[in-house]
């Protein structure tokens, strides 16, 4: 390592100023105390990839409640008069093989699929919270079992199973999401698994217990409070799996059904016609790419701002 | 149906047996490696179809996990050997960018652009090397991605430690303290990857056989899923938990090889 160059102004003796010594300033804080998460919310504001994450997901979630109605169509209506038309004033993205506005299937598909997303991440921190808190704070035998019931179904590979769940149960928009979640809480349970046995022997943890609190208010009140930074991370970075996943059920076949629309139906759909109309593919491609994007950077953004031993 | 046919068709695949005895007379079967006839395309069993389709899957996957691994190395090296580059950066979002874009669309924007626009290569099928190139690239491109970002950290991490500084210090050249010392050790997150990574090609293999129209595996599982032809979903899954079973078995074993801090014993059974 060179050393850095300094920087030599001009200082003469005038600029420097005697300051009295006093008990009382002594003790004042000067600067407004940070907590953990104004420290992260400060880190994360400076990543400028992080921050367009968040930007390209509030518009997407505007636009799936709003971008029906500015379209003046609805994602479900077939007009055989005007089918696999290219974008045009009338049909901002065009139109597809029956005639159905893409620009409003677009955000009808971006409100399934963030739906789907979001609800499978959220059902995934419940479980895994609560199974990873119970096995991580109790430990020994409960430990044993809870984490060997959770290896058996993490050897699983995790679409395999999706698929499988998807044939036995009735399809729906429900279904797609308990499938989904069969598997996906097992990673969560396994992170606050290993925070909560780091923390399960620390001071506040006795001190609490000398005061009475019982095992679940230990659980949830004490220690997976402080466990929120990797849930957090978790979480964003469970959605676009979970949305991936969506993706690609529905463009087997098996994911959401017709009349709904979602990025992976109108992706399989445009693949059939790739030959003739790509642009098809294009608009529900693009926005699948972009939201898995924008999740994984917000994501990536979270980790260097809530994990105190990545900042580097 | 008559009804004697429906009790002819039910005595020949044991339907009328109870259901623990079938399912017991199915798992001895399977022990035995025999998955019995498929339900929808008459004639053939659920082995026959496995045997006809898996060398496809087989060729198609270790093509994908070589590309994955050569390049994801590559450019996780290249990007922690010039961290906080240009290069560093454009690897890092060539990364996260292959992460965000699902196999399945990567597979068809590239059969669209280098199949069908420029026609450099076959739209689909299976017959040479070249037909193999497309759904490869399109399967491998995800783990790439996420090997290039492990290998970028650890490796970052390798090269910070103290017997990287002790080796430069001693003189060694560049070229020796990256390949030698840091590569070596850097590497061990992406062998613990092989498993995921297996994982990923078998399932990304759903998809991607489909579209480039492969008869492989997993074009027929998907087929067996959307025909519900129940012995077929059933034979198909089987054969890929073993295959996976079988494979991070290996990567276990691999471990042991290139580390030897790693020991099989009766300690040490956390790992």
């Amino acid at each position: 390592m060179s050393q850095p160059e300094l920087n030599r102004a001009e200082i003469e003796q005038t600029d420097f100023e005697p300051l009295v010594r006093d008990e009382s300033d002594a003790e004042k804080i000067s600067g407004e105390s940070t907590s953990y998460w104004k420290d992260a919310w400060r880190r994360f504001k400076k990543n400028k990839l992080a921050l367009f994450g968040v930007g390209v997901i509030l518009f997407l979630a505007f636009m799936s409640f709003f971008g029906g109605p500015i379209s003046g169509y609805d994602y479900y209506t077939n007009n055989y008069a005007i089918t696999n038309q290219s974008p045009s004033a009338d049909h901002w993205f065009g139109t597809d093989n029956l005639g159905r506005d893409v620009f409003s299937r677009t955000w009808y598909g971006a409100k399934i699929s963030l739906f789907i997303g979001i609800m499978a991440a959220l059902i995934d921190v419940v479980i895994g919270v609560i199974w990873g808190a119970v096995a991580g704070y109790f430990g020994g035998k409960v430990d044993e079992y809870m984490m060997r019931i959770a290896d058996i179904l993490y050897s699983l590979p995790y679409l395999l199973v999706v698929i499988l769940l998807m044939v036995i149960l009735p399809q729906g928009l429900w279904t797609l999401i308990i499938a989904m979640t069969f598997t996906g809480w097992i990673n969560m349970a396994r992170i606050v698994r290993g925070q909560v046995m780091q923390l399960r022997n620390e001071e506040y943890v006795l001190a609490a217990r000398t005061l009475g609190a019982n095992s679940n208010r230990i659980m949830f009140r004490h220690l997976v409070p402080n466990t929120l930074g990797p849930i957090l991370v978790t979480l964003t970075l469970t959605i676009p799996n979970a949305i991936f996943t969506e993706a690609f059920l529905s463009y087997l076949g098996l994911g959401v059904q017709a009349p709904l629309a979602s990025w992976g139906t109108m992706t399989n759909d445009a693949i059939g016609a790739l030959q003739y109309y790509p642009y098809q593919l294009f608009f529900p491609a693009f926005f699948i790419c972009l939201t898995m994007l924008a999740f994984n950077v917000i994501g990536d953004g979270m980790r260097d701002a809530l994990d105190p031993k990545s900042r580097k | 149906m008559p009804p004697e046919i429906e009790a002819q068709m039910n005595a020949k695949y044991g339907l009328d047996d109870p259901l623990h005895i079938q399912y017991f007379d199915y798992l001895k079967d399977v022990a035995q490696w025999d998955f019995g006839p498929s339900l929808k395309l008459t004639g053939q069993s659920v082995n026959d179809i496995i045997n006809r389709s898996f060398e496809y899957s087989l060729l198609l996957g270790l093509e994908s996990i070589f590309l994955a691994l050569a390049f994801g190395i590559l450019l996780g090296v290249i990007a922690a050997l010039r961290h906080n580059s240009g290069v560093d950066y454009t690897a890092m979002v060539i990364a996260v960018l292959g992460i965000s874009v699902p196999n399945f669309i990567l597979a068809a924007v590239l059969q669209y652009f280098f199949a069908m626009k420029l026609q450099l290569l076959p739209v689909a099928g299976f017959d040479s090397f070249a037909h193999t190139l497309l759904p490869a690239i399109a399967l491998a491109t995800t783990p790439m991605a996420f090997i290039a970002r492990l290998m970028r950290s650890s490796m970052l991490d390798v090269l910070s430690s103290d017997y990287i500084k002790t080796a430069k210090a001693k003189g060694l050249n560049e070229r020796v303290v990256t390949y030698r010392h840091a590569l070596r050790n850097a590497i061990m997150p992406v062998v613990s990857y092989l498993g995921p990574l297996v994982v990923a090609i078998l399932t990304g293999s759903f998809v991607i056989e489909e579209i480039f129209n492969i008869p492989g595996l997993g074009a027929e599982f998907v087929n067996s899923v959307t025909n519900r032809d129940y012995t077929v979903i059933m034979g198909t899954t089987v054969f890929f938990s073993a295959l996976l079973l079988v494979s991070i078995l290996l990567v276990d074993l691999l471990y042991t090889l290139i580390d030897p801090r790693i020991k099989f014993g009766k300690e040490g059974g956390k790992s």
